[in-house]
């Protein structure tokens, strides 16, 4: 079958370069499998993130000729084979070496927000009833594969460095998950506004177009986050209400 | 050398499913807790799993209960199984998935709220509980996102190559970090192994990255005896097309919902080949069949819902006869259904949307319209490091094993859905009783010479270098000899055969080499990884030769029946003082009478 190029981003000791390495291609490969076969042939120490290879764990996160995708999931037949494919690590996040990046900050972010608290049990023996139109929305969250490719493709992140300032979109939706879950009591609304910075995503929706998994991160977690962030802090009522200690 | 030490009281390695509850019901004990993580945490093998967890909840139909998902497992593990865990297994499913709830996960739902439940092979009733078809990755981050907050360490990319002892006592663990590659020593009072199967030691299969064995063979060398390591099992459903996706899983989820196998005459030919074991309990009739995965509860279940084993293996027959599909499967036809319910490719889509997107972006096959095509695929090890029933401890004074690692529960056969709740069972007990372990215990030393020994092992493909073995060519090697030689058929000749070529690639190992530096370089983590791979795949290629019957996920043409006196025993391996391996058929103890007489009511 074809030979394909591949530009592949190597790290060394003054940065890194772009190399270019040739592979015989078959039908229905995926970008994973020839960097796997590069690797195995030609490149031994070639380091690349992946464990499940099926778009199920999000560990393959990478940009294949410039787009945020999961190498295990985007096939070469859709792909112009005739110029090089260049693979490159995720820019929003350090380079470890190669294509492998240090995302050890979203696990950081993630601790800091306020753990699932349940209401107290519906029945006697300790258990719920929760019924399946209210949890199809939480359940859309809970497909997150946390493969990142959300906060990288984030200008706020990737573009203007508010790392420490903006918690990201996979973390407007885990809290989404928490604060949309029937059974959950805890409030995080001013956690969102302050240290979550729900203020600077500006709903250019970029999040939403490279979710593998299809989550409808700005408009079914954010914005009704925002919308409820409003409701706590900027509705006149709530206001009023909120000096008499209330939630 | 004086390498980087962290001391705990209890050391989990492995973070999937049975890992990391390990972790949180030790932490909960009062005791420090570290875990180790091959890769970054909420990746391992678990986000895999897809149909379900069982437990008998009785949500959908409330004849069901212990004492009949403990027969189930019994009969589907063709008896083989350790009698204790498959009764603790039973009975402490139901709180193991109900305590998840608590912790956030949100599972789909019945009409009146509760947790729904679906059918799958060998349950006799609606037992697994799920969410869509990726039931596996809500258990896994329900884990992840409870543990967080419980006070343990976390290692992220972190492998351990080796164990430490003192006499007989485990008392750490050696390991590196993969971005840097520096050596690192855990010490810890008790340790618990739950690092999962072993699918990558063949070309096809279901597994990820992770699932090299590593855990078993680290136990295996440390003194533990391995059990029942003949039965793997091949998943009847992976994917055959195209190429690159070989083997990968479709969950028995399609058929529970109605999916039905053919081959390329059209013809179901699940009804040809009906075991007698099952026989009371499976439809002779497509509409029955068809009802039963329905929700009528007076249907007996379709052919296709038989065990995996049995399935796995007449989809073979069907290809070996030349009625397979053209890429050398069978078809699997979920899209049949819009003969019988309206909106067919929306409740497709909505029962089991990873399989509609697999398919769509990885084969370009739209399953609400067309049927899949599937073959049998490595998926998961009953066999591995022998444990106590209650406790998980292990041959091995401090060491415990639990998850797809240890042995015991399923037997010769695993029930789909029962390895999520081996997960939560056991991986619980691993953590109760390592903590308690821990607490009744003082502080030993690491050995220095057993670390500088391992440093120096570790260290030795780089000597080798470019004119070493590539250790990806070797690992290709062994994935084709045990898929070719010790596979879903065996026989004695492919067994002496892949024992001997086992031999070749060991001793070709010891000449890996790896060029680059420490950090983050695959090409060296392969090269120590590969002894590993080796040691659990002489273990499996000898067990399977000793075992001369078939059962389960154990098939031998040249003795096709199962036997009465291999019925009896357990085939143990154990590393003797030589380093070689001893193999011995270890009487199994009597089922307790009460537990006979379920099974004899429910028979």
């Amino acid at each position: 079958m074809a030979k394909v190029t591949f530009s592949i981003w190597r790290t060394n000791e003054s940065g890194g370069q772009f190399q270019n390495y040739e592979a015989e291609i078959s039908e229905g490969m995926v970008v994973l499998d020839a960097v796997h076969q590069i690797q195995a042939e030609q490149a031994n120490d070639l380091a690349v993130r992946w464990n499940c290879k099926a778009g199920k764990c999000g560990s393959c996160s990478a940009e294949i000729n410039g787009h945020p995708k999961l190498m295990c999931m985007t096939r070469l037949d859709d792909m112009n084979l005739d110029k090089a494919i260049t693979i490159q690590p995720m820019k929003a996040f350090p380079v470890i070496r190669d294509l492998v990046t240090d995302v050890s900050r979203n696990y950081r972010i993630k601790k800091k927000i306020k753990k699932f608290k349940p209401r107290n049990p519906d029945a006697s023996d300790g258990t719920w009833r929760m019924y399946q139109g209210d949890i199809d929305r939480v359940q859309e969250f809970r497909k997150c594969i946390e493969c990142f490719l959300c906060q990288d493709v984030c200008h706020v992140i990737r573009e203007h460095h508010l790392h420490e300032e903006f918690a990201g979109p996979r973390h407007m939706v885990y809290t989404a998950a928490l604060e949309m879950h029937p059974l959950d009591v805890e409030d995080r609304r001013k956690e969102l506004k302050t240290e979550g910075g729900i203020g600077f995503c500006n709903i250019t929706k970029c999040c939403t177009n490279v979710c593998p998994e299809n989550i409808t991160i700005t408009d079914n977690a954010i914005i009704p986050l925002k919308e409820r962030v409003a409701d706590r802090f900027y509705d006149p009522l709530m206001k009023l209400l909120s000096i008499f200690g209330k939630k | 050398m004086a390498y980087e030490t962290f001391k705990y009281d209890v050391l989990v390695i492995g973070s999937g499913g049975a890992g990391l509850r390990a972790a949180i019901e030790a932490s909960a004990a009062g005791v420090t807790v570290g875990v180790v993580c091959r890769s970054l945490l909420g990746k391992a093998h678990t986000v895999m799993a897809e149909g379900g967890v069982a437990a008998a909840l009785g949500n959908v139909d409330d004849r069901d209960g212990w004492k009949v998902h403990f027969t189930d497992t019994m009969r589907g593990g063709q008896y083989m199984n350790n009698w204790r865990m498959a009764e603790i297994h039973a009975k402490e499913a139901p709180d193991r998935v109900r305590e998840l709830e608590a912790w956030g996960a949100v599972f789909d739902r019945t009409d009146d709220g509760r947790i729904l439940q679906r059918n799958f092979g060998g349950h006799k009733y609606p037992r697994l509980a799920h969410v869509g078809d990726r039931t596996g990755l809500e258990l896994i981050r329900t884990l992840q996102d409870h543990g967080i907050h419980q006070g343990i360490d976390v290692y992220q990319e972190y492998t351990i190559v080796s164990l430490l002892k003192k006499g007989d006592q485990v008392v750490g663990a050696f390991g590196y970090d993969r971005e840097k590659g520096l050596f690192k020593i855990f010490q810890a009072k008790a340790v618990i192994i739950a690092t999962g199967g072993m699918g990558r030691i063949y070309k096809i299969s279901s597994n990820s990255w992770d699932c090299t064995g590593g855990g078993i063979s680290i136990a295996y060398h440390a003194g533990a005896e391995l059990i029942d390591m003949e039965f793997v099992q091949f998943h009847p459903t992976g994917m055959v097309w195209p190429p690159s996706v070989r083997g990968l899983l479709i969950t028995e989820g399609v058929r529970g919902e109605g999916g039905v196998l053919r081959n390329k005459e059209g013809r179901r030919f699940m009804f040809d080949d009906i075991p007698d074991l099952y026989k009371a309990q499976t439809s002779t009739d497509e509409e029955e069949g068809w009802r039963y995965t329905q929700g009528d509860k007076n249907a007996k279940r379709p052919p296709e819902l038989l065990t995996r084993d049995h399935v796995a293996r007449c989809i073979r027959r069907e290809i070996k006869a030349g009625r397979g599909s053209p890429h050398g499967g069978v078809f699997l036809d979920i899209a049949w259904i819009k003969e019988k319910i309206p909106n067919a490719p929306e409740h497709i889509k909505r029962k089991l949307p990873s399989m509609y997107h697999q398919f769509k972006e990885l084969a370009g096959v739209d399953i609400t319209k067309e049927p899949m095509e599937v073959g049998p695929t490595t998926h998961y090890i009953m066999g591995g490091v022998k444990v106590e029933a209650d406790t998980q401890m292990t041959s091995v004074p401090g060491l415990f094993a639990t998850g797809e690692c240890a042995a015991g529960l399923h037997g010769a056969n695993r029930l789909g859905g029962n390895s999520l709740s081996d997960l939560l069972v056991f991986g619980k007990r691993a953590g109760e009783y390592a903590a308690k372990y821990a607490k009744e215990r003082g502080e030993d030393a690491v050995d220095e010479n057993q670390v500088n020994e391992i440093a120096a092992w570790a260290l030795a493909p780089f000597e080798r270098g470019s004119g070493g073995e590539n250790p990806f060519a070797l690992q290709d090697d062994l994935q084709e000899m045990m898929q070719d030689l010790v596979g879903i058929v065996r026989n004695e000749n492919d067994l002496i055969t892949s024992i001997e070529k086992l031999k070749e690639l060991e001793s070709r190992s010891a000449h890996v080499g790896c060029t680059g530096n420490r950090g983050y370089n695959p090409g060296w983590h392969t090269a120590m990884e590969l002894n590993h791979m080796l040691t659990v795949a002489k273990a499996i290629a000898i067990s399977a030769k000793e075992r001369k019957e078939s059962r389960g996920g154990h098939f031998r043409e040249d003795f096709p029946d199962k036997s009465n006196e291999f019925a009896k025993v357990n085939v143990t391996l154990k590393k003797d003082g030589e380093g070689k391996v001893e193999v011995r058929q270890v009487p199994k103890s009597e089922v307790r009478e009460d537990l006979k007489q379920i099974i004899e009511e429910m028979k």
